[in-house]
């Protein structure tokens, strides 16, 4: 470890690091604008100078930027040099000659690291008395808003941009001090990134406009510690609400799972909370007035469960307190996953290769740094936008390391990394349906049938492996894939395989692991990254219930039936008419869900549950981490409350010895953890409720929080009591514990004169690394000695049938998802159904693109435009996924068309 | 005198008192604005003379409190006891030949039994309060009154001396040609600063010292048992003012173009004056500055006040 | 003992002496403009609300009885969907209008908001809101701010060059 010395103090830090990483983890402030942790320095902005002297005698020095000079040891700078403090003061001043006098209607301000760096170095009064530069704006699309006139010229924008996220269509124009950051025209943002723009750019050039629709500032928010619900990944946000509204998401740091970083439709998918399609009052139908109190409804549940046969769904994208106490009060055996058999099959498989602890599955941390990726048939783009991004990086980051091997730079230097790595890319083998924006930096690419990839996948496992079966009836094309791939493979160090749910195809689960367990048999510390469906698939998945066909199998012979269905709306996982088949054998249907649906339309008793920020609940990632999501604020309509607190309700209505007492998350995972022992750690997810530090609670709101006396004044004068959290040891108020909170009860970045994003510097052990206390959540499984059982069934080669059409689906990051297209916003961005062919089965069905095409499938018959698509292979129609108002389908089913004379 | 008229006089000194011991209300809150250079209440009724009757209601509606820790019944009549004390006390006095409640010819002790009993009530309050800052208080109460109880009796032996009578109006009778002001002015200064301590009127209010004790032994109290310690307190400051007048500027003598009854008022009205003047004027003394006085400087002044009093009167006799 | 009555002496004759206190309300107070009293918001010269929802007063309010909501026209301009104060909570500290960018929330020279019902004591912005310019007339944020809300536009204020040309590459 090095030893430098800052103003005459010894420091230890790490190597390999520059000083403004060095003086940042030492957790000095050092005023900063273009270097970002996790894109390194190109010195672009002049603010981080500092002082570096020769030796010890000397006393003059030299000014340097401190984010373009590594450390040495017996190194000897000066952060606090009056030199080199004049200096960043006239940086800022002179960025603000041209900066506009817009703070008070700013959306960055208060959280703006511009106003941050000029309150630490002291400017204040604007001595230039010349004109300022003004640009237009551009209409950057319904998420994002452009003020370009805020710019500080720090080039961070379109580094993200198109170096770290690869995005295209967001560059730097024109010359000398009119350079312009924005689109060649106005337009979307094409990249399902670009939502990082508004933590990227320090400034308000790029700013949140769903925020803008209900703006308030950092401050004034309560928020709370959440996680994602659009997707597995279960990337790590902070959720900020204000006046019983949920206002904004932003990234919280969490170095294993997303880092600095969301996508899209995590950022800007919140609004589905503050819908109008929400669940706002109990309904118990088919009576004269249908809205019921709690207390009516639960007496009218406690008739329809007892003496019944109970029947309990669970759901994917409801917290593991609910599904579990929901399991608990049907019974283990009357607990169904609401998914179809294929899907709850695949994932079983899933599960079961975690368990058996044969393989090592990667966090995106892991993926990121992986030197060489396979991608089989998992479309990640769309399903795991953030896995993407990571996937990115390894390849990006391969190179470089590539690169530095040959001449030694330091990766942090950006620019310096990039001139020499040139074209040059990391191993990324992309082998999917579709083509994706991947492509463009895959070495290898292969469209293909699920059962083809599959073969793909069995193939490579042989080389690596010769006592796995060889593929039957190859073909050339296949071998040639496998050998390239798998040559790659054997040379990395830390190969990735990522495969996934979105084929349907248990066949690629079983080739991926093949793969991946060959290549850890050979000494390699390889990894194998499933992706699922919904925020909690893997959650569920490890209840290891049956499926959905199971109990319609089941209630075949039932009578009295009362169904509780978990906030699943099963006409998105499973085809209508069974669905339809299933209510018609049920007497009783409870619902408790979020949002109206089809599926809370058949409820007989309509229970009205809460959000992910209206609750506390733990979810399971991809890769089986358990993370804890605490509540962002008490609907104040007292009829809504977590499915859990409803479910016990129930329970405890239906036990003549109820005590009554709501259970706790952290009793209800204890309870989880006793009962399904795959679940051993969960309880450890986050600190009990009752955890305090230092006597105190960790208040939600900042200690700026405005408005306390006048919020509720229009309803009563007299302030009511600060809410209650007695699930958490957040709180509902801007008094308590003030200092760092343990990692998973974060519930805002803030630190004394570092109000932005990037205060989250303050909370890492060094900059860019874990958080102090380490990263939340709890991996539920590790790797073990155990040895792997590889899979010897290949399917055949895919043959496409005359006059059918297997059915596959599309998913679309924005529209597949079932809450984020409650975003107006991402609403307008999501696709309009279609049916897509490839375009040889097109032609032979003479047929154009946008002509309308009869698809019939489960007895129903729907028809859709036509988009042709020249890569899909022959064969296969795709439907896109989950869109809103699109029927389940059967997905992997062989299905007719015709064409309609209109 | 019939029984009837005993009565009526009773009837009658019970009246005065209590409407000057309200009227008090009104009259020391002017008076301490006058001198403050405010105006004081002057908006309710004539002069702002309603603000007694706004005051006397407000404290009857008030929520009449008694505290779950207090013991209730001490709780309760500790304000009976101050009222009731003092009240007595006024039998005794002397208004003008003939009205006087109970011509004791122990009036004098009589007197000082009674503003004995008062601490009771100080001490009961307090400590039925159940409550440090009460009990800090009473126990403040206690030990002030006990040592300035000893140099008001004390001071009072000259007069006593004088006048060869525990009977007041046998005292009174006694300054026919000199006041006793003239002849024992130590012990009326004396006398008075006791009287103070004994009323525990500012600057010699220890036993509440709102800005230490938060009000002391009567924190707890609220509504009309608030009210008898509030009025206790008006009726003891008359009490020592008539008692002043009647021991040493002669009870109701005084030039015959009035009546004797008025004589005694507007004497006893001058010193209810320089007790609110007091309070206006002086700041309160460390509790320890009280007593140590007391001790130390007053106790040796009354004893030889009453050394030489007494040769003085033996002197004149032989 | 002789200062004791000195001061008792000097105490009483201020009984004669003249009273500072004024006979409100038959004698009214002479109030001087800055006088810290009830608070307005104002309005633009173009008769536009000033108040541009910036929440700073809010955070300034050391009571935090300043409640407001942001919201923003079809150009752009924002402006306060309501603005509460709760004046039952206010100390008239003035804060709220130093924190104030806009000149848009003042106090004004006016004490006299007794009410019977606390409840009364909560203002809206229906209430707050006076056509006027207060104290500082003549001011208009959004001449001054680079922001183009419908006041003016890009490059028009009076210390703005107009917007730059993205196409062009010359010095
Ligand atoms: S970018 Fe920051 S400094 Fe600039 S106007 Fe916005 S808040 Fe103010
Ligand atoms: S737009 Fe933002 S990130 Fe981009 S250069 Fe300007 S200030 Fe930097
Ligand atoms: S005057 Fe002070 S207390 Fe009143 S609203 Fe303004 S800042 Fe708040
Ligand atoms: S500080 Fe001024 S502009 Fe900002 S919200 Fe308050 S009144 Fe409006
Ligand atoms: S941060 Fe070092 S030059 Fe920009």
């Amino acid at each position: 470890m090095p030893t430098i010395y800052i103003d005459n103090k010894p420091f230890d830090v790490k190597a390999g690091k520059n000083l403004l990483e060095a003086c940042l983890s030492l957790g000095l402030d050092l005023p900063y604008f273009c270097w970002h942790p996790a894109m390194g320095s190109i010195g672009a902005c002049r603010q981080c100078a500092i002082k570096v002297f020769k030796d010890e005698e000397d006393t003059r020095g030299r000014i340097m930027m401190s984010c373009m000079e590594g450390v040495k040891d017996g190194m000897r700078i000066s952060v606090e040099d009056d030199a080199a403090k004049a200096f960043r003061a006239q940086v800022v001043e002179w960025l603000m000659t041209n900066h506009p006098h817009d703070c008070p209607v700013c959306d960055e301000g208060g959280s703006c690291h511009l106003q941050d760096i000029t309150v630490m170095t002291g400017h204040n009064y604007r001595r230039y008395e010349f004109k300022k530069r003004t640009y237009p704006n551009q209409y950057l699309g319904p998420l994002i808003n452009h003020e370009m006139n805020r710019c500080i010229q720090c080039y961070r924008c379109v580094r993200y941009y198109r170096d770290y996220a690869g995005g295209k269509d967001l560059n730097v124009f024109a010359a000398h001090n009119h350079v312009y950051f924005g689109r060649e025209k106005d337009g979307v943002l094409q990249s399902p990134f670009s939502g990082n723009l508004v933590e990227v750019c320090p400034t308000g050039v790029f700013t949140d406009k769903t925020l803008k629709e209900h703006y308030t500032r950092k401050w004034d928010l309560t928020n709370a510690p959440t996680v994602c619900q659009h997707c597995s990944l279960g990337c790590n946000t902070i959720s900020g609400e204000r006046y019983g509204k949920l206002r904004n998401v932003v990234n919280r740091y969490n170095s294993e799972v997303n880092g600095y970083f969301l996508c899209d439709k995590g950022r800007f998918g919140y609004e589905f909370v503050n819908s109008e399609n929400r669940i706002t009052q109990p309904l118990i139908r088919n009576r004269t007035i249908e809205a019921a109190g709690h207390d009516a409804v639960m007496q009218h549940v406690r008739t329809l469960v007892s003496g019944h046969t109970l029947i309990g769904i669970g759901s994917p994208r409801a917290s593991l307190e609910s599904n579990f106490t929901l399991m608990e009060l049907v019974g283990k055996e009357n607990f169904y996953q609401g998914i179809t058999d294929d899907l709850v099959y695949i994932e079983q498989k899933i599960v079961d290769i975690l368990q058996s602890g044969t393989i090592h599955t990667p966090s995106l941390k892991e993926i990121e740094q992986a030197d060489a990726v396979l991608v089989l048939g998992e479309d990640i783009w769309n399903t795991a936008p953030v896995m993407a991004l990571a996937v990115r990086q390894s390849v990006m980051k391969t190179a470089a390391t590539h690169s530095t091997e040959q001449v030694p730079l330091p990766a942090w230097h950006d620019n310096a990394v990039k001139e020499l790595m040139q074209e040059d890319k990391g191993f990324l083998a992309n082998i999917t349906l579709l083509p994706s924006p991947f492509d463009e930096i895959s070495t290898v690419t292969m469209n293909a049938a699920p059962d083809d990839i599959a073969r793909l996948g069995f193939a490579i496992a042989h080389i690596l492996n010769p006592s796995l079966p060889e593929v039957p009836n190859a073909s050339e094309a296949l071998i040639n894939h496998a050998t390239n791939i798998s040559k790659a493979l054997q040379q990395a160090k830390h190969p990735v395989i990522i495969t996934g749910t979105s084929c349907w195809s248990n066949a690629l689960i079983r080739a991926a692991f093949d793969i991946a367990a060959a290549l850890d048999m050979n000494e390699k510390k390889a990894g194998l990254a499933f992706v699922m469906q919904e925020s909690n698939s893997m959650g569920l998945a490890m209840m290891r219930a049956s499926s959905f066909d199971r109990v319609v199998a089941n209630v075949r012979n039932a009578a009295n039936v009362t169904a509780i269905i978990l906030e699943n709306d099963l006409y998105r996982y499973i085809p209508a008419g069974e669905v339809d088949a299933f209510f018609s054998r049920c007497k009783n249907i409870i619902v408790l869900d979020t949002l109206h649906n089809r599926t809370t339309e058949k409820a007989h008793v309509l229970i009205p549950a809460a959000t992910f920020a209206e609750g506390d609940g733990t979810f399971v990632n991809n890769e089986a981490r358990a993370q804890r999501s605490s509540q962002v604020f008490m609907p104040a309509n007292k009829e809504i409350k977590e499915s859990f607190k409803w479910l016990s309700d129930i329970k405890s209505s239906m036990t003549i010895t109820a005590n009554g007492h709501d259970k706790h998350p952290d009793d209800l995972m204890l309870a989880l953890e006793s009962k399904l022992p795959q679940f051993a750690g969960v309880s450890r997810v986050a600190p009990p409720h009752d955890y305090r530090v230092h006597g105190a609670r960790i208040p939600r709101e900042s200690h700026r929080y405005s408005g306390r006396t006048a919020m509720l004044a229009n309803m009563t004068v007299s302030e009511p009591q600060p809410l209650q959290d007695d699930d958490s040891s957040l709180s509902y108020t801007m008094e308590g514990y003030r200092g760092m909170p343990p990692s998973p009860l974060i519930p805002f970045f803030w630190a004394p004169g570092w109000n932005s994003c990037q205060s989250v510097n303050k909370y890492q052990q060094e900059t860019g690394g874990s958080l102090k206390g380490g990263d939340p959540g709890v991996r539920l499984f590790e790797q073990t000695t155990a040895a792997p059982v590889f899979s010897k069934d290949i399917p055949d080669a895919y043959t496409p049938r005359p006059g059918k059409w297997m059915l596959l689906p599309q998913y679309h990051l924005f529209g597949s998802g079932e809450l984020s297209v409650y975003t107006k916003g991402i609403a307008s961005l999501s696709p309009e159904p279609y049916i897509s062919l490839s375009k040889r089965d097109a032609e032979m069905s003479r047929l154009n693109n946008g002509d309308p095409v009869n698809v019939k499938t489960n007895g129903k018959t729907y028809a859709f435009p036509l988009s042709v698509n020249e890569s899909l292979p022959d064969g296969i129609m795709l439907l896109p996924a989950g869109l809103t108002g699109l029927e389940a389908q059967d997905w992997g089913a062989w299905v007719n068309i015709s064409t309609v004379i209109v | 005198m019939t029984v009837m008229q005993h009565i009526w006089i009773v009837l009658g000194v019970l009246f005065v008192f209590l409407n000057i011991a309200a009227g008090l209300i009104w009259v020391e809150r002017r008076l301490l604005a006058m001198w403050q250079d405010r105006l004081g209440p002057n908006r309710a009724g004539p002069l702002g003379l309603f603000i007694v009757l706004a005051d006397t209601l407000k404290l009857f509606f008030k929520e009449d409190w008694i505290p779950p820790f207090a013991d209730k019944w001490v709780f309760i009549l500790a304000p009976a006891i101050v009222v009731a004390s003092v009240l007595m006390g006024l039998a005794i006095v002397p208004f003008a030949p003939g009205i006087v409640v109970a011509d004791l010819n122990v009036g004098l002790m009589f007197f000082l039994a009674m503003s004995s009993l008062g601490v009771y009530s100080i001490v009961l309050g307090g400590w039925a309060s159940n409550n440090k800052y009460s009990l800090l208080g009473a126990l403040r109460g206690a030990s002030q009154m006990i040592a300035y109880e000893v140099f008001m009796g004390l001071s009072l032996m000259g007069v006593v001396m004088l006048s060869k009578s525990f009977n007041l109006t046998d005292i009174v009778a006694a300054q026919e040609n000199m006041w006793f002001i003239v002849t024992q002015p130590v012990g009326f200064v004396i006398f008075f600063i006791a009287g103070l301590a004994e009323t525990h009127r500012l600057p010699f209010d220890i036993p509440e010292a709102e800005s230490e004790l938060i009000a002391g032994f009567h924190s707890e109290y609220s509504g009309m048992k608030f009210g008898m310690f509030f009025i206790g307190e008006y009726l003891g400051i008359s009490l020592i003012s008539a008692m002043t007048v009647t021991l040493f500027f002669g009870g109701w003598l005084g030039p015959a173009f009035l009546p004797p009854v008025v004589w005694f008022f507007l004497k006893t009205f001058v010193f209810i004056g320089i007790f609110i003047l007091m309070r206006a004027s002086l700041p309160r003394p460390r509790y320890d500055q009280l007593i140590g006085y007391g001790w130390k400087l007053l106790l040796p002044l009354v004893l030889l006040n009453l050394l030489v009093t007494g040769a003085i009167a033996l002197w004149l006799r032989s | 003992m002789i200062s004791h009555l000195r001061t008792m002496w000097l105490v009483f004759i201020h009984l004669f002496k003249k009273k500072v206190t004024i006979e409100y309300p038959e004698q009214r107070v002479a109030l001087p403009p800055r006088w810290r009293g009830r608070i307005v918001l104002t309005k633009d010269p173009d008769g536009g609300e000033r108040c541009v929802g910036c929440y700073l007063c809010a955070a300034a309010c050391p009571v935090d009885c300043i409640a407001l909501q942001a919201t923003e026209t079809e150009e752009g301009r924002r402006y306060p969907e309501f603005f509460r104060i709760n004046f039952s909570r206010c100390i008239f500290c003035g804060y709220c209008e130093e924190a104030c960018p806009t000149y848009a929330i003042q106090l004004i020279p006016d004490f006299e908001m007794a009410e019977y019902k606390r409840q009364d004591l909560v203002y809206e912005k229906e209430d707050l809101l006076i056509d006027s310019q207060g104290k500082y007339p003549g001011y208009n944020f959004y001449n001054v701010a680079g922001l183009d809300a419908g006041v003016k536009e890009k490059g028009k204020g009076k210390d703005e060059e107009k917007p730059v040309d993205v196409k062009s590459l010359l010095p």
